[in-house]
């Protein structure tokens, strides 16, 4: 046997090395699996929809048309609770890690961090007994002066269990994520690009601008669709904060319905047919999830050569 | 444009505790000026005064004045922004904005506080702040690009030329060759030669010969002990602290039997 000093000798540390690498690949894969075996399971159990009479299908016209009024419903709900809680989360996160006082940021922070812990059925019995008739006036005056724009149509909800309600409870649950995250990433800012900034004679805001908010981009996109992947799951608090209808324009009057809420309000009583379509409504949801994050990987991908990772 | 620096009684803290003690010294307009010291002598941590830095640090602050031609950096009423846009900075690591490409970065500061540039303005400042800095010729096909795609002395030279864009009367240097290899640090050390002739410029290095090779004056600092803080020792000009020092430290230091 040659005696080649570099010769692998077996150690304890390899072992180790081998233990720590097989489970990240198990780990990997099992994640993989899992994320197919939902998909299969959607896919078998909700494939008597697809080959069903059209007319049987709720609304008697097939799938497509009784998915597309939830469908868009959905995506209002979580629109309206991105639109609020994105730039809100920003600001609050940059208020915590750029201009407060360090104290009052750490107890702000330990805050936003204890609002992502409730549960969402007390979002939702929140949204019901106070916020819902705490709109009512500002729905009505919206009716009333904005009536034109077909988004504040009249007459508006007695009871202020609309979309725009749903989608700022929902704000308010996605308001931690987005915060949270962003907090994260913005103090992670290099604190050698903030100086080049200050010291080119930047102002705090402009120092954010020109360092904090370019490398925090990705950051930001990913915490907005973690954020977006709450709203658009969430089933309780919409189930119960919305007084659900059919598809209309109108944010502030009772009607639309969103695909979380839909499954969870029907599915105890659902059976056969019916059982198969809610699950083909949640194949969809499951679609749109994906294809959203595919969305942001790409946005992100795309700034890579300006992402400062070179 | 250029103009002289003069600190008077100058005391440097973290929070309490005291990290330069009790610092004068005139820095000559359009000169350059080198401070050396062993590690931790705080010749750094005084750079960042020059152009108020330092309070950027959390806990960091001064006692005592620093004037740029008699105007008090320190102040009340001085807004640290006016301050840094008339003393620039270069820092040890260079720090190109990576989000930004070539051209961006040497812009970066003209359009800091609202202000407009023309194009054609744009871009003849960008053409003058890159031959300035002597990196026109390797990037002007590229422009476009990422700044933190060039190499280290490539980007240490980016940030000189986001730094003379501004047009500042004094350009600060924190060891601003230490990351790069011999022959960009030869390109720096060339390029400080000639910026002298535009700028006031104040270098910190742990080089000597570097020292010796780009100063005109020297100052040198240094520090009893671990904990305490870190003084002026002598000022002269380079010839004199690098030939004849006055003080035995500064004699030592220099023939390399300490530090």
């Amino acid at each position: 046997m040659t005696s080649n000093a570099l010769r692998r000798q077996g150690s304890k540390g390899q072992a180790g090395d081998k233990i720590f690498s097989g489970a990240a690949l198990g780990a990997g894969i099992l994640i993989l699996i899992t994320l197919f075996a939902v998909a299969i399971f959607l896919l078998i159990q909700a494939l008597p929809t697809f080959t069903a009479n059209p007319a049987l299908i709720t609304g008697g016209e097939g799938f497509a048309s009784y998915i597309f009024p939830i469908v868009i419903g959905t995506v209002i709900a979580a629109s309206i609770a991105l639109l609020i809680a994105t730039p809100v989360g920003i600001a609050v996160a940059l208020f915590i890690s750029h201009y407060a006082p360090r104290k009052l940021a750490a107890g702000l922070g330990y805050v936003i961090d204890l609002l992502a812990a409730i549960p969402s059925v007390i979002y939702g019995a929140w949204g019901y007994l106070v916020l819902a008739p705490a709109l009512v006036p500002s729905y009505q005056w919206l009716a009333e002066n904005m009536g034109f724009i077909p988004l504040f149509g009249g007459p508006a909800s007695q009871t202020g269990k609309t979309i725009l309600t749903a989608g700022i409870v929902l704000a308010v649950m996605v308001l931690p994520i987005i915060t949270s995250l962003s907090r994260e990433i913005f103090l992670q800012t290099p604190k050698l690009h903030e100086e080049a900034a200050l010291a080119l004679g930047a102002t705090r805001w402009e120092m954010i601008t020109m360092s904090v908010l370019p490398f925090a981009r990705p950051g930001i996109i990913s915490a907005v669709m973690l954020g977006l992947g709450r709203a658009l799951g969430e089933t309780m608090a919409v189930a119960l904060v919305l007084s659900t209808g059919g598809l209309i324009p109108s944010l502030i009057k009772s009607g639309n319905q969103t695909i979380a809420a839909e499954i969870a309000l029907n599915f105890p009583e659902a059976f056969g047919l019916r059982l198969s379509e809610l699950i083909a409504a949640g194949l969809v949801l499951f679609v749109i999830t994906l294809a959203v994050n595919l969305i942001a990987r790409a946005i992100i991908a795309r700034h890579k050569e300006f992402s400062g990772a070179n | 444009m250029s103009k002289r620096i003069d600190v008077k009684d100058l005391n440097v803290y973290y929070s309490k505790f005291l990290a330069v003690e009790d610092v004068n010294i005139g820095i000559e307009a359009k000169s350059v000026t080198a401070f050396i010291g062993p590690s931790g002598c705080g010749k750094s941590t005084f750079l960042r005064t020059l152009n108020r830095m330092h309070e950027v640090i959390p806990g960091g602050r001064v006692e005592g004045e620093v004037l740029l031609d008699g105007d008090n950096l320190y102040e009340s009423g001085v807004d640290p922004v006016t301050v840094r846009s008339q003393i620039g900075m270069v820092f040890q690591r260079p720090n190109p904005f990576p989000t930004m490409s070539i051209k961006d970065n040497v812009l970066a500061g003209v359009k800091l506080n609202g202000k407009k540039i023309s194009k054609s303005d744009a871009d003849s400042l960008v053409e003058k702040s890159l031959r300035g800095a002597n990196l026109w010729n390797e990037v002007k096909d590229r422009l476009d690009k990422p700044g933190s795609g060039l190499s280290g002395g490539q980007q240490q030279r980016l940030c000189i030329a986001r730094t003379i864009a501004v047009k500042p009367q004094v350009i600060l240097m924190d060891e601003p060759c230490s990351a790069l290899d011999p022959i960009s640090t030869l390109a720096i050390e060339d390029l400080i030669n000639e910026l002298k002739s535009e700028f006031t410029v104040v270098i910190v290095t742990h080089n000597m010969q570097q020292a010796a090779r780009v100063s005109d004056r020297t100052a040198f600092f240094n520090i009893a002990g671990t904990g305490k803080p870190g003084k002026l020792i002598e000022y002269a000009d380079t010839a004199t602290i690098f030939s004849n020092p006055s003080v035995k430290a500064t004699e030592d230091y220099v023939s390399g039997r300490f530090g």
